[in-house]
């Protein structure tokens, strides 16, 4: 027979906190890819300063999972769900310094005419959210088979840095007036390699918060 | 209720094993068809079949089959009244005091059937020690209160037995604070002393095993953690079985737990597996407070 805690809503508000970084995170992701394919500065600056909100939340929940670890003494689920989320609000926060790094470069970009239509770049972008959105969501719902569909998807995006870095690689040989150009595009892609990558992260701790199983450094031939 | 008479008998034990090996092994009924939980890491010392227990009509017990592996921390925890002290106390068979009371199923030590009639039950107390919620020093000194066990065992040696006193109160990690008064009454001691003398007590006779009924419930966080850091030495030579309310305690000291509910066992198995991510759902709501 389920009892009343009033340890629920403090799990309930610490899950709330971090859907709203969550929520920040993927918008600030979002916001600097607009701000590269459209090449607005301004855009560029605000997802810059607003990196620092998102590390205040960071520091907010993680202040809020040691609270609660010290006085509650969390077992079983909810310790998982409070150690995942200490995790998870990391991942965040890395999140939102790529997207500042992405908007770093974007600015630099525009002192000098565009290389080329950005295909790819936007391509794996929206990949990258959609895996950063799923896999809130796969937490929000602690739904362990949207998580691993999010860890499935990582590889995509793996290709597309690929096939991007070759393409600028070939932009560079023919003509090194483009080099400065391509590598602050590179960086971009990669920056966007590793957004998935955290997301894929956060997926497996939901992975880990629903089955208690961690899953992190297996092989990638190994059954998720 | 049991009378103070009991808690003497427990708490005292004899030098010798209850039985031979060869017994032992003529004995062991191997009942392969039970699959005792976990299969237990090293030797199993407590063997626990197909256990029922009744008090008159009423069924405390049912079913239960578990293994306790040897030099190690097995905690039972459950909501009062699901059994756990029952259980414990089948154990060194106190339960057989109380009218009206029966069992079916078997409990083995070392493989040798502790509900056996050629068991001497007085024998089986002195090798499973017990320890109770309430500390219990007779009102006697407190040498006299290690020493009562040696000497009702017939031992006269002086050197012998202030050896015995001097190794059980150091094991029982009480040694330093009383060494200048051995010979002062022992309920002069502060309530975690007196715990620790009834455990000084119990190891005075060299149990094999050690139940422990609750030790630390009527203790400050002080006294609890020196008897929580005592667990950790003292199963290096013994087998320990407590029982307890405090679910950060069975987490702290333990190297197994079984969750019991309404006399059943519902679960058992290693302690960071049982506390990070338990298999039973009522394991789950029990541990993290949702019920009990």
């Amino acid at each position: 027979m389920a009892q009343h805690r009033h340890f629920d809503e403090e799990l309930a508000e610490l899950k709330t906190k971090l859907a709203r970084m969550a929520g920040l995170a993927e918008d600030q992701i979002d916001k600097a890819l607009t701000a590269l394919v459209t090449r607005d500065a301004a855009l560029a600056c605000r997802v810059i300063e607003r990196d620092h909100k998102v590390n205040a939340m960071d520091v907010e929940i993680d202040e809020a999972c040691i609270e609660l670890l010290a006085l509650h003494q969390p077992a079983a689920r909810d310790l998982r769900l409070v150690t995942t989320a200490m995790k998870l609000s990391t991942e965040l926060e890395r999140i939102s310094d790529l997207s500042e790094s992405i908007c770093e470069r974007a600015i630099e970009l525009n002192e000098e005419p565009q290389l080329k239509p950005y295909i790819d770049i936007p391509r794996m972008g929206s990949l990258a959210r959609v895996m950063v959105k799923e896999s809130i969501d796969a937490f929000v719902k602690e739904d362990a088979i949207l998580a691993r569909k999010v860890i499935g998807d990582d590889d995509f995006v793996d290709d597309l840095m690929e096939q991007l870095f070759r393409e600028l690689l070939s932009f560079m040989m023919e003509n090194p007036h483009t080099i400065s150009r391509a590598i602050r595009l590179s960086f971009i892609a990669k920056s966007l390699e590793r957004v998935a990558d955290h997301a894929t992260n956060i997926a497996e701790l939901v992975v880990y918060l629903v089955e208690g199983k961690i899953i992190r450094h297996t092989a990638p031939s190994a059954p998720l | 209720m049991l009378g103070p008479q009991f808690d003497v008998t427990s708490g005292v034990s004899t030098l010798s094993p209850i039985v031979s090996s060869l017994e032992m092994e003529s004995m062991d009924p191997h009942h392969s068809d039970v699959t005792p939980q976990p299969s237990a890491q090293g030797k199993s010392k407590l063997r626990v079949q197909g256990f029922n227990f009744f008090y008159g009509p009423v069924q405390a017990l049912f079913k239960v089959d578990l293994d306790i592996p040897e030099n190690q921390v097995t905690a039972f925890i459950g909501p009062s009244g699901c059994g756990k002290s029952t259980l414990l106390r089948c154990m060194n068979r106190l339960n057989d005091l109380i009218e009206g009371a029966r069992h079916e199923g078997n409990i083995l030590i070392d493989g040798v059937d502790i509900f056996n009639p050629s068991i001497d039950i007085t024998d089986l107390r002195k090798r499973v020690g017990m320890v109770f919620q309430k500390s219990n020093p007779f009102p006697k000194s407190i040498h006299e209160n290690v020493a009562y066990g040696p000497r009702l065992q017939g031992l006269k040696s002086r050197i012998v037995l202030e050896e015995i006193v001097e190794r059980s109160l150091r094991g029982a990690g009480l040694w330093e604070e009383v060494k200048d008064r051995l010979h002062k009454s022992a309920l002069g001691l502060s309530g975690g002393q007196q715990q620790r003398l009834c455990i000084a007590r119990a190891l005075a006779v060299k149990p094999d095993v050690l139940l422990m009924d609750e030790p630390c419930s009527a203790l400050d966080p002080i006294a609890t953690g020196i008897i929580e850091e005592l667990l950790f030495s003292l199963k290096k030579e013994l087998t320990i079985v407590i029982v307890t309310h405090n679910m950060q305690q069975a987490a702290r000291v333990s190297d197994r737990t079984a969750f019991m509910y309404l006399g059943q066992l519902v679960e058992y198995g290693l302690t960071k597996q049982l506390f990070t991510n338990p298999s039973k759902k009522q394991t789950e709501d029990y541990i993290t407070g949702r019920f009990g």
